[in-house]
């Protein structure tokens, strides 16, 4: 079976992070990582291979140094990589980056395709539906639990309202909650052997992508301006001398919440 | 300014987020609904009556699940009917997955974790906090519809006590959008509201030092007439459900009042909960970085001040 892992390289979580002014984009310029819940999806795609035979990719939309985020999937177990980089991309929005991904995807023809939760960086938790329209393929969000079947996929996951349990026939597109899985951390002789597997790096003309269909010019929403956040007034703290709980109450009366 | 409000529903009813929706694109201008779903007509009166001049309902067998791709099949149609500039989502499992089905299908702009929309010269403009909520974005688009999924619990719905115009729309459906099946759905009973819809939360953390500390949250949001959430760090420690968890990884929340107990306050579960109206903060830490942005904190024992607050709280209310 063939699995492909769509993943991002965001900047590192222990890394202060902030937007550049002048380009109102996030700044990249630092320290990059393997966004964190795209390592459950990685996990899950490797456990699958492990359990059934076949090949793992990791596939990734972004700037040429993402590929060193890559290598940590290779690290953990994945056969190969593939990113996509060009200059005429950034600035790409969900609609540009799932055009771009489609296109990718397509040439692979993958039985599953896997999505990690959630980008830290964007807190974009969107992108899968929009691939699995364009590829026209069947989807399975937020899975906490992944069966594969022969020739189908069955995820359990967790709503506002319950517990789902959806079936789709492969090839199909499924993005997996950080509660699925426990990732393993790579180890010396996986770091090593990653440096040696493919690792392939296309530009739009290669990937067949249309350069007017991503980046600012493939993209139909705009950041148009950066504000500090509304700050908050009026905080009060106290040390409980045995009486918390009354200015508790007597708190929330006087703001009317009681 | 034409916009149209994906009303989402369950168990018989619109949800909170999407009627409080309908408030705010009627605040924006002309106001339609789209309910979509099998044996859904009936809800057309409450979306009426929330804000929404023109009801387009979507009545279809292929609509029976909540699942998305079918829905993205009808809403395109509605969509291309209705000619709506804006197309409005309360944030759901759900309903994300759909505006970004729309988004792909359309080819249409989607913002995302908006928590307002302002018309800034004859221009629609979405405020979305980003990185952990230190920076505010306003976002645009530069092609209609606009599509934006707002963050959930943002506007509160308004009974403007309205008569829709019920429009039926027929559409067919993709091969591709009918192929995922929902196979077994098990409602989570809960005793009070869904952290949602709840106007009060009462959450608990690692503080509460063992799962039956959890009796201690359930009884004040008892008190409170609200629901209970929980911190990543217990729900991994199966302390509690994975429905309650607030965070980045969770739910994003926004009651009217928040009251934490024994939580630290770390940023992944600051950004979930840090919209709430009013944060109430007990923990035994002075440092804990909860108390940076809780409006009122307390320094104490939460195994002494909760069973105290609940008690006070229900001789209030008699």
């Amino acid at each position: 079976m063939k699995i492909a892992v769509c993943v991002k390289q965001v900047p590192d979580a222990t890394a202060a992070r902030r937007m550049d002014a002048s380009t109102k984009r996030l700044d990249r310029s630092g320290e990059g990582a393997l966004n964190a819940t795209d390592v459950n999806a990685v996990e899950e795609a490797l456990r699958i291979k492990e359990a059934r035979g076949g090949e793992v990719m990791v596939v990734s939309f972004g700037p040429a140094k993402a590929m060193e985020s890559l290598r940590k999937a290779l690290a953990m177990g994945a056969d190969r990589a593939v990113l996509v980089t060009d200059d005429a991309a950034t600035g790409s929005d969900l609609l540009a980056t799932s055009y771009a991904l489609a296109q990718v995807l397509e040439r692979e023809s993958a039985d599953l395709i896997l999505f990690g939760q959630q980008s830290s960086d964007a807190d974009g938790a969107v992108l899968w539906a929009a691939v699995a329209d364009r590829l026209r393929r069947p989807l399975v969000s937020q899975v906490a639990a992944l069966t594969v079947e022969e020739g189908a996929v069955v995820g359990k996951r967790q709503t506002e309202f319950g517990y789902d349990v959806i079936r789709a026939p492969l090839p199909a597109v499924v993005a997996v909650s950080d509660a699925i899985n426990e990732p393993r951390y790579p180890s010396l002789k996986g770091i090593m052997t990653a440096k040696s597997k493919p690792q392939e790096t296309l530009s739009l003309a290669d990937a067949g992508i249309a350069a007017d269909r991503v980046g600012v010019a493939g993209s139909r929403t705009t950041v148009l301006a950066l504000e500090p956040p509304a700050a908050k007034g009026g905080q009060v703290k106290i040390e409980d001398d045995g009486t918390a709980a009354e200015k508790i109450v007597e708190y929330l009366a006087d703001k009317r919440l009681l | 300014m034409r916009t149209l409000v994906f009303c989402e529903h369950h168990g018989g009813e619109l949800t909170k987020g999407s009627l409080g929706l309908l408030a705010k694109a009627a605040s924006l201008g002309e106001t339609a609904a789209v309910i979509l779903g099998s044996g859904v007509g009936g809800l057309a009166d409450a979306a009426g009556r929330h804000g929404a001049a023109t009801v387009y309902v979507v009545d279809d067998p292929a609509l029976r699940s909540p699942l998305p791709q079918p829905r993205v099949d009808a809403l395109a149609a509605v969509v291309e009917r209705a000619g709506a500039d804006n197309v409005l989502f309360a944030a759901s499992v759900l309903a994300a997955d759909v505006a970004a089905g729309l988004a792909a299908r359309i080819e249409a702009g989607l913002n995302w974790d908006v928590i307002d929309l302002v018309v800034q010269s004859g221009e629609l403009v979405a405020k979305r906090p980003a990185l952990g909520d230190t920076v505010l974005v306003d976002c645009g688009w530069t092609t209609t519809p606009r599509l934006a999924l707002i963050r959930s619990g943002t506007f509160d719905p308004v009974e403007t006590g309205g008569m829709a115009e019920v429009e039926k729309v027929e559409v067919s459906f993709e091969d591709f959008s009918t192929q995922a099946q929902l196979v077994e759905h098990t409602f989570e009973e809960s005793a009070g509201p869904s952290i949602e819809d709840a106007d009060v939360i009462v959450a608990g953390g690692r503080g509460l030092g063992a799962p039956e500390g959890f009796a201690l949250c359930e009884d004040l949001a008892a008190a409170l007439g609200g629901a209970v959430a929980a911190t990543r760090a217990v729900v991994d420690a199966g302390w509690y459900p994975y429905s309650t968890q607030v965070g980045q990884t969770g739910k994003s929340v926004s009651p009217k009042l928040y009251i934490a107990l024994g939580i630290s306050g770390a940023i992944q579960h600051k950004v979930g909960m840090q919209g709430s109206g009013v944060i109430v903060a007990v923990n035994k830490d002075p440092h804990a970085p909860i108390f940076d942005f809780a409006d009122l904190g307390v320094v104490g024992d939460l195994h002494q001040i909760a069973p105290r607050l609940a008690e006070l709280v229900r001789a209030r209310k008699g």
